[in-house]
């Protein structure tokens, strides 16, 4: 295994020429793309237009098919590199939250830390605590997934990957399976995380969200991506034709 | 009428049918014959305790036994069956398709017979244990494909999330995969389980001492040396002794845990 520590003033995400094919048909054509530290990227598009498949790339649940993905300055298509400990510094928010059915919430958010981060079980519990409270779920701690209501089981989740203490954050469409009126709760402590400086990566349809709190915003249409900038600018003014056409659908 | 009344008549009459037919077949019944062949007190009380403490006992052992090594075949079988390497699919598979083809009584057979001609070997146990062997390479190859679609009904998404955590594929499998995989399956496993008590039965074909027989050979045997068939249903009820708590328990594990859920 080579050396896992990130590279001094390297950028958090940085994604090179990357092709994804799923067997003949090509999803990433060619996307250059990065997300410095601290900032916050919003990744808006139409389905089937290669925003999950990129973001997915980022931490490998998805093989790249071409090109250069580094972490931190770490190539993580690099066969000898140690994916677990790469993965452990990415945190990950699904789109189906994807709690463990089988543990309680604390447990959640403890079995990774002992297992991963070889914490003690007092320190693991106090990190989960913390981060509990952090998305306002601090008396949640005992209760099973199924128990929970969406909005609440995303927080979990979220709860779940900051006690890795990791050095950025990955969100797949994070409140698209979200009844409406739980959206706001999730986008609340996304909006705390990005005030507190944590690096993110957020593929969703809340244009407002990613007009507030986003840094910089990518639209990717067909595999590629067709524009980015400023959210302001390209929300209000996009010079593409696509990005106008997609704007006009969802504003 | 109206519709609670059409359905009390209903119900009603289905009661009195049922009724019916059960005092029917009472009167036809000739319960001297029933008395003295199946309920005869000598017979009884002759089986006691060995009925219990040997017929009982063993179908329990012959069963937990095979149970936990057919489990743990059955899940290296299962693994195989998803790995991406094309020869541990292919071998998996004919194993399964092999011994799920195969009745359990022949397999038994031969265990305890071709097998020890063939290598000169016989298993610890002597041949109740080769046939033991032969319960356990057959009912691996039913639990097999219930845990593997017990493994793939479990949603991708899991595997994911634990990765993304940044754990390791053992670790996931031990602790995120398999305990819902196998919650999955307690159900078809029960009835797996139930069929194998059923199942040490059919080891008296490889021939039992006295402290070896089980339920059914126990009973066969009193049956030959009392010539009274109150062993046939002596068994019969402490099969249902045996299996009706394991039901039962199983069913309140199935509900706790989806409580948990």
């Amino acid at each position: 295994m080579t050396t896992v520590e990130p590279e001094r003033g390297a950028r958090a995400i940085e994604v090179r020429d990357l092709h994804k094919y799923y067997g003949s048909h090509e999803v990433l054509k060619g996307v250059d793309f990065h997300v410095d530290a601290g900032q916050v990227v919003c990744v808006i598009g139409p389905s089937g237009s290669g925003k999950s498949t990129l973001l997915r790339c980022v931490n490998r649940l998805e093989e790249p098919t071409s090109g250069r993905i580094l972490v931190e300055g770490i190539d993580i298509c690099d066969p000898e590199v140690d994916l677990a400990a790469v993965r452990s510094r990415i945190g990950m928010v699904f789109q189906q939250f994807n709690l463990f059915p089988h543990m309680s919430v604390l447990k959640n958010l403890c079995v990774a830390q002992r297992r991963v981060r070889k914490r003690s079980q007092d320190e693991a519990v106090r990190i989960a605590r913390d981060n509990l409270a952090k998305v306002g779920l601090a008396d949640k701690e005992n209760a099973y997934p199924a128990h929970l209501s969406g909005g609440q089981q995303q927080r979990v989740a979220i709860a779940r990957a900051l006690s890795m203490e990791p050095d950025m954050m990955l969100f797949d469409e994070p409140t698209s399976a979200l009844d409406p009126e739980l959206v706001g709760d999730v986008l609340a402590v996304m909006r705390t995380l990005a005030t507190d400086g944590m690096t993110m990566m957020v593929v969703t349809h809340e244009m407002g969200f990613a007009r507030e709190v986003g840094d910089n915003l990518v639209f990717m249409d067909g595999g590629v991506i067709v524009e980015e900038g400023d959210p302001v600018d390209v929300l209000s003014h996009p010079r593409h034709a696509r990005t106008q056409a997609f704007l006009s659908k969802v504003l | 009428m109206n519709r609670t009344q059409r359905r009390r008549v209903r119900d009603g009459a289905l009661y009195a049918v049922l009724t019916l037919a059960l005092v029917g077949a009472a009167v036809v019944t000739d319960w001297e014959a029933v008395t003295t062949n199946f309920l005869d007190g000598p017979t009884w009380r002759a089986m006691w305790p060995e009925i219990v403490t040997v017929a009982v006992w063993n179908t329990v052992t012959y069963t937990v036994i095979s149970f936990v090594f057919a489990f743990a075949v059955a899940l290296v079988l299962a693994f195989m069956k998803l790995s991406p390497l094309a020869v541990y699919r292919w071998l998996a598979t004919a194993y399964i398709e092999f011994f799920r083809g195969l009745p359990a009584l022949v397999v038994i057979f031969f265990m305890a017979f071709a097998v020890p001609l063939a290598f000169h070997w016989i298993p610890p146990g002597g041949l109740v244990g080769a046939g033991i062997v032969g319960l356990i390479v057959t009912y691996a190859a039913y639990m097999a494909e219930t845990l593997r679609a017990g493994i793939q009904a479990v949603p991708k998404g899991q595997r994911e999330a634990a990765q993304s955590l940044g754990m390791n594929g053992a670790w996931t499998t031990v602790s995120v995969i398999l305990p819902q995989a196998i919650r999955i399956v307690i159900p078809p496993l029960t009835n797996e389980l139930v069929a194998l008590i059923k199942d040490t039965s059919l080891l008296f074909v490889v021939g039992m001492q006295a402290d070896q027989v089980e339920l059914s050979a126990f009973g066969q045997n009193n049956t030959v040396t009392f010539a009274n068939a109150s062993p046939l249903l002596a068994i019969a009820l402490f099969y249902l002794v045996v299996t009706l708590p394991m039901t039962r328990l199983v069913a309140w594990l199935e509900r706790r845990q989806q409580r948990a859920r």
